[in-house]
């Protein structure tokens, strides 16, 4: 709540400032706002959607995953079940904290988290649509590399 | 060349909502074959909206000023090819700042690319906006304990850098290719 007010706040000294220093100026630049809004309001909408589809449909079952941990096979599923899923990484570490003391591997849950936040196959439209095809698909695949790098240096090191 | 660039604004938009359509008849799929499903979806969904709808008209706005106040150079110099290890601990902070949820980073991405960022700092930008954002470390802490966080924050650190690096390289190479042919 604090962010929300922060940020509003920030923006409304902003657009004060700028208003007063150069009236053209601040109608383009909420010109241009409003412009980008149109362009990608309907894949946020998707990407908001599918968020709600996944967590309703899946939430229940990350801990079937980690249940059957097993060598490299379960530990790369849960990477990918990391990619796929998309829920807010506030929740996620609550979550991740009980699969840890319930005997998971930190290299698993260490997967789970790093491509939990930095993989999204679900706001991989939106991500094409404002940075480009190549871009996303190397960004995520490099991203899921890393992301198991980290796991199995996690799991060495602690 | 206009028309051209707009008919293809056009042509991306119809697929977005092409896209938009095709989740609302998975919804509707979903919600006719296992109906207990639809009310944690629609909560879900609607709790996430509420969380974007509150920043997100101020970030656009935010993104409109940005374009027409900060000069091209400005950004060139401070997030630019040629800006180094500074450029870098630019992006890492305006990444982990506490601002919202990824998908309004991607708009940001692109106003900061069209102003000459280079796509490494774009891409520790968007990393660091996605794993090591100050509130969801200040989690990881209380969950996993320091250590675990510590070392997890230290090697996501190293490796975003090295991975900018290497999109930039990959995505520079690509550009030079094509200005050959």
């Amino acid at each position: 709540m604090k962010t929300v007010i922060l940020i509003n706040g920030l923006v409304i000294i902003s657009l004060i400032i700028s208003f007063s220093k150069d009236k053209m100026k601040t109608k383009k630049s909420i010109m241009i706002a409003l412009k980008t809004l149109g362009k990608i309001a309907p894949s946020i909408l998707s990407v908001i959607m599918l968020i709600g589809i996944m967590y309703g449909l899946f939430a229940d079952k990350i801990a079937l995953f980690f249940g059957q941990e097993n060598g490299v096979i379960g530990f790369v599923s849960i990477a990918l079940f990391g990619s796929v899923l998309h829920i807010p990484a506030l929740l996620a570490f609550p979550l991740a904290g009980s699969f840890l003391q319930e005997g998971a591997s930190i290299s698993s849950v260490t997967a789970f988290i790093t491509t939990l936040t930095m993989i999204g196959i679900v706001t991989l439209p939106l991500e094409i649509k404002t940075m480009g095809k190549k871009f996303a698909i190397y960004r995520n695949l490099i991203s899921f590399a890393i992301a198991l790098i980290i796991a199995a240096l996690m799991g060495v090191i602690l | 060349m206009k028309d051209q660039m707009m008919k293809k604004n056009k042509k991306s938009s119809k697929k977005g909502f092409l896209f938009l359509g095709l989740v609302i008849v998975g919804f509707a799929l979903i919600t006719i074959l296992v109906p207990e499903k639809s009310p944690l979806i629609l909560q879900t969904s609607f709790d996430y909206f509420k969380q974007m709808a509150m920043v997100f008209p101020a970030v656009l706005i935010l993104m409109g000023l940005f374009t027409v106040w900060v000069s091209k150079e400005f950004v060139m110099t401070h997030l630019g090819e040629s800006s180094g290890i500074k450029g870098i601990a630019v992006a890492f902070f305006l990444g982990a700042i506490p601002t919202g949820p990824i998908f309004i980073a991607f708009p940001m991405a692109q106003a900061l690319h069209k102003k000459g960022a280079s796509y490494t700092n774009i891409v520790i930008f968007l990393s660091a906006w996605a794993c090591i954002k100050i509130p969801q470390e200040l989690m990881e802490l209380q969950f996993m304990g320091a250590k675990f966080m510590l070392a997890r924050l230290g090697m996501t650190t190293v490796f975003i850098t090295l991975m900018g690096i290497i999109i930039n390289k990959l995505m520079n190479t690509e550009k030079e290719i094509e200005v050959k042919i």
